[in-house]
């Protein structure tokens, strides 16, 4: 087709048509906010409604029936790239929407919310979607008083946000501190002789007050691990490996992030070195460490991590 | 009015996706004038022709289209504003009336000149469905999707039907040469592909239609025309059952197609041919749209009236002792034409 035409056939100012008494009860209920349906005399309700039974070409009743304004889906399809006629000018569905209470279906526009042009049908719109109209503010009595239909809720979205001062407290402000010069504390229980990384001021085995303090490596062991498919803020590439890190010197492991290798080759066992940021970036944060790099050294038997597990 | 009524001649143009400048008479004359040639006939007793004013935008453009026939002196003449299978019907009804031999049926169409999905928009329900736009790849989705979801079809199904329309249509010198579809094409209207979907096409057909010893005199094998029937589904797309052409079903029974070797399917969706071979009872041994079919070449307002040809010719060329010609209008196969034919007339 050319891009632009040279005879062009139209009525100026739209084609004038009468509706008769069924169409126009329609539409009128339409403009009202209303979708209705016409009972035939076999019972079924039609809507939109005709002036016959489309099954027997008779007559309908003059009985006219509230439907809806819900209905389920009965068939769809996606328009990826609408096209100038089209009711939305984003990617949506056609739909035979059959409104509770009616025998037939209706087709309209389902506006399935935003979408980039050429996007794929989304998951969830499916036969058998429940859905309702969008009416128009303004409304005239057309089938374009209906905006379009839209999916039923199912689901809210709430928002979900409280803020908070937290003192951490004494032992771990402290090794807030010496984290924040790249160093790595703990305190060691004069009980158990454990070293507690990061230290509380307490041995929460023992239950007595903990002060001698005592730097550990920022090297260690990986003493267990999983492998995560939901990106996080922290590790946006999936898949990502959290682990549990034995640092050397430590008595307890820490949590962590494993990096700089594929995912299937990490293991229990293996040796691990903290990968820190950049100095200048460095604060009162464990964030000061990104992640944990593997180390070219020979894995540590089973049998002497055992009970850090 | 139980009449011998044969196709004895059939002609196509080979079809474009534009028909590089020729208006509608010069697209239609040569084929009018090789079937008149074919026959050795110049004046019918009746001709009538199938074609949509819409499609040029001038009302009683198809006045214009008897220029290729030459009407003068003063000739019986009808049209149809339907794809020109509905022309043959009228002509096959009027021959049966006896008092006439021979009958000129053609269709012709050009898609080239206006958005035709536009067009066809134009056509649906007024107060419904043409003030929301809907074309009418959209509304043969809703179908396909329907049609998918209760016979539990795949996508791959309909490219599979696509792929071996494409090739046979590369056999075919009057079809496209389209190449075979690519399944990482992204969605017209899913679940349609743009493959699934019959190409614009430009182009035009002729049939010549006559009756008992007036067939047999023009054609070594006439392809007797043994039943023909057509049925309406319901207007509203929302009060039938997408997945199934019941007028189909009717029609067929109505024509006799049971037992054909070869069926023509105007399917211009690749799943409308699943839907119709469900509906005419065509098995795997069927052979189905040796031609390529629609989804090959589509000229508009002739396609369906091609599909009768082709079947036709399979039937005087002996290689079908009966055959079947399908055509249909309206959005969602709501109306279909069944045209049984074989090479012997029924006794």
């Amino acid at each position: 087709m050319p891009s632009s035409p040279n005879h062009v056939l139209e009525f100026p100012g739209g084609y004038t048509r009468s509706v008769g008494p069924v169409i126009g009860r329609f539409l009128s209920e339409l403009r009202d906010g209303r979708l209705v349906g016409v009972r035939t005399a076999g019972g079924r309700v039609l809507v939109p409604p005709t002036e016959y039974d489309p099954d027997t070409g008779a007559a309908v009743t003059d009985e006219w029936v509230e439907v809806g304004p819900a209905g389920t889906v009965q068939s769809w399809s996606w328009v990826p790239n609408p096209r100038p006629d089209h009711p939305l000018d984003r990617p949506f569905a056609w739909a035979l929407i059959k409104p509770d209470g009616a025998d037939t279906a209706l087709l309209h526009a389902l506006d399935m919310g935003e979408f980039e042009a050429g996007a794929e049908p989304p998951r969830f719109l499916k036969t058998g979607l429940r859905v309702r109209p969008k009416w128009r503010a303004e409304r005239g009595g057309g089938i374009g008083d209906i905006e379009c239909f839209r999916p039923e809720v199912t689901m809210i979205n709430a928002p979900t946000r409280l803020e908070y001062t937290l003192d951490p407290g004494r032992a771990l402000s402290r090794f807030l501190e010496s984290i924040s010069q790249g160093r790595i504390l703990g305190h060691r229980c004069p009980v158990c002789d454990s070293v507690i990384v990061p230290m509380k001021g307490m041995c929460s085995r023992d239950g007595v007050p903990t002060t001698e303090e005592v730097e550990v490596a920022d090297t260690g062991t990986v003493t267990t691990f999983a492998v995560n498919n939901i990106p996080d803020p922290r590790a946006p590439e999936v898949p990502f490996v959290s682990a549990y890190i034995l640092l050397d010197g430590a008595d307890l492991t820490m949590l962590a992030l494993v990096a700089g290798i594929p995912a299937d080759q990490v293991r229990i066992g293996m040796r691990v070195k903290a990968a820190w940021r950049p100095r200048e970036e460095w604060g009162p944060t464990m964030n000061n460490i990104r992640w944990f790099e593997p180390l070219d050294e020979p894995d540590v038997p089973f049998e002497r991590i055992k009970d850090y597990v | 009015m139980n009449r011998e009524i044969a196709v004895v001649a059939f002609v196509q143009t080979r079809h474009a996706a534009d028909s590089g400048g020729l208006s509608e008479v010069e697209m239609l004359a040569p084929v009018i004038t090789e079937i008149k040639e074919r026959t050795g006939v110049h004046r019918f007793g009746f001709t009538c022709s199938g074609s949509c004013d819409y499609l040029e935008g001038k009302p009683f453009a198809f006045v214009t289209a008897l220029d290729a026939v030459g009407a003068w002196p003063p000739i019986s003449e009808s049209h149809v504003e339907m794809d020109a299978a509905w022309a043959l019907y009228e002509a096959y009804v009027r021959l049966l009336h006896g008092d006439v031999d021979t009958a000129l049926v053609y269709g012709f169409g050009k898609s080239s000149q206006a958005d035709v999905r536009k067009v066809m928009t134009a056509q649906l329900d007024p107060y419904y469905l043409a003030p929301l736009g809907p074309d009418q790849v959209s509304l043969a989705a809703l179908q396909a999707r329907a049609y998918l979801e209760r016979a539990g079809a795949k996508e791959d199904d309909l490219r599979a039907v696509a792929a071996r329309s494409r090739a046979a249509g590369r056999d075919n010198p009057y079809a496209l040469h389209l190449e075979d579809p690519d399944g990482s094409q992204g969605y017209d209207v899913a679940p349609l592909r743009p493959y699934d979907i019959a190409p614009d096409t430009d182009g035009a057909a002729a049939i010549v239609l006559a009756a008992g010893d007036k067939a047999r005199e023009l054609c070594e094998r006439p392809a007797w025309i043994t039943g023909i029937d057509h049925r309406a589904d319901a207007h509203g797309l929302g009060v039938r059952d997408l997945s199934r052409s019941e007028s189909a079903r009717i029609a067929g029974e109505r024509a006799g197609a049971a037992g054909v070797e070869v069926a023509e399917l105007h399917a211009q969706f690749s799943h409308e041919e699943l839907i119709l071979r469900e509906a005419l009872g065509l098995g795997d041994d069927v052979l189905v749209n040796p031609s390529g079919g629609a989804l090959s070449a589509n000229p508009i307002m002739a396609a369906g009236l091609i599909r009768i040809g082709e079947a036709a010719a399979r039937v005087q060329d002996g290689t079908a002792a009966k055959a079947l010609g399908h055509a249909s209008s309206g959005p969602c196969l709501q109306q279909n034409l069944v045209c049984v034919l074989e090479g012997e007339p029924r006794g």
